[in-house]
């Protein structure tokens, strides 16, 4: 079309919104899942609610390659020190969704074997109720941690490498 | 009487204390010492023929039952039939000690493990008792009814993550 000639060859703009809207657009989360909220969230990765519309389609199961952890289910005792050590293997910038009502606050599970939400052991960003949550659910979780992205400023994110 | 019941205690009358067939489900109940013989004569008698193990497990009774605080059941199958039948015995709150049948069918490997682990269950002769799903240093065995629901204090005993610490 050529339409390409006549655009100006440089903008100006704040780095943290050109950074920060690169990050929002490609959040690539590490599913944790250990019970049902795991289902949904496929479902909300397939095709009928495509997850991929908001930057998300993306699921990394190395840790170091992702910028979300997403922990749908209860998590137990021995699980513990594993999932801390996934959430020390993911480098900055990071986040994390607790997905459903287990995750958020153990939920129905108010045992002696588990963990009585993640925000015991993890800094919590965005809380997703429902038991399971259902996919729009969900995908509102994604959107919260897009507003908190634009609401960041990069250097606030000094910790880890 | 269920006829692989009746068959036990033809065979070995000392060791039955009792039976009972609620809803058609036969259960006998036998002498803690016999259990391992009870079970290996179920497995291999050509009439009864039970080869397969559907789960061992544990009940506390606490003091309801006079035969003993503890009850391992053994759930039992025959694969060819699909009939089953279920085998009890009953074992003391002290020191609660039964003969691992993990020679006669290994899948009772795990779980006796099992409740070794939350019933606290000790069974004799099995290759590798070790908690399997609680961690290791947990003091209690939870499913005991004398051991609080919420525990005590085990589930808010983590170190929240710290930025400062590092990797």
């Amino acid at each position: 079309m050529g339409i390409e000639s006549r655009l100006p060859t440089f903008v100006t703009t704040k780095l943290d919104w050109i950074v920060n809207q690169a990050r929002k657009y490609s959040v690539w989360p590490m599913p944790f899942a250990t019970a049902c909220c795991g289902i949904e969230f496929m479902a909300s990765a397939s095709s009928r609610y495509d997850l991929s519309r908001f930057g998300s389609e993306i699921m990394r199961f190395s840790p170091r390659q992702a910028d979300l952890l997403l922990v749908a289910g209860r998590v137990c005792l021995k699980e513990v020190p594993v999932l801390m050590k996934i959430y020390r293997q993911m480098g900055e910038p990071k986040w994390v969704m607790a997905v459903g009502a287990c995750a958020s606050t153990g939920g129905m599970l108010d045992v002696y074997g588990v963990v009585q939400g993640i925000d015991k052991i993890l800094p919590v960003d965005v809380y997703v109720p429902g038991c399971p949550p259902r996919p729009e659910a969900i995908i509102d979780g994604f959107i919260q941690i897009h507003k908190i992205i634009t609401g960041e400023r990069i250097a606030d994110r000094k910790h880890g490498d | 009487m269920f006829k692989d019941a009746q068959a036990v205690k033809d065979r070995f009358p000392d060791a039955v204390l009792g039976y009972d067939d609620f809803r058609n489900q036969p259960t006998i109940t036998v002498k803690p010492e016999s259990a391992f013989e009870t079970l290996r004569f179920l497995r291999d008698d050509k009439e009864a023929g039970y080869d397969f193990l559907v789960d061992v497990t544990a009940v506390d009774y606490q003091d309801r039952s006079r035969l003993g605080r503890f009850a391992v059941v053994y759930h039992l199958c025959r694969m060819e039939t699909g009939k089953r039948m279920r085998v009890k015995a009953y074992l003391p709150a002290e020191d609660p000690e039964i003969e691992s049948v993990t020679p006669l069918w290994h899948c009772a490997d795990w779980a006796e493990r099992e409740v070794y682990d939350l019933m606290g269950v000790k069974f004799r002769n099995h290759p590798d008792l070790r908690r399997i799903m609680l961690p290791e240093g947990f003091e209690f065995h939870p499913l005991r009814k004398d051991y609080p629901v919420r525990g005590r204090g085990e589930r808010d005993s983590f170190v929240k993550y710290d930025p400062e610490d590092g990797l």
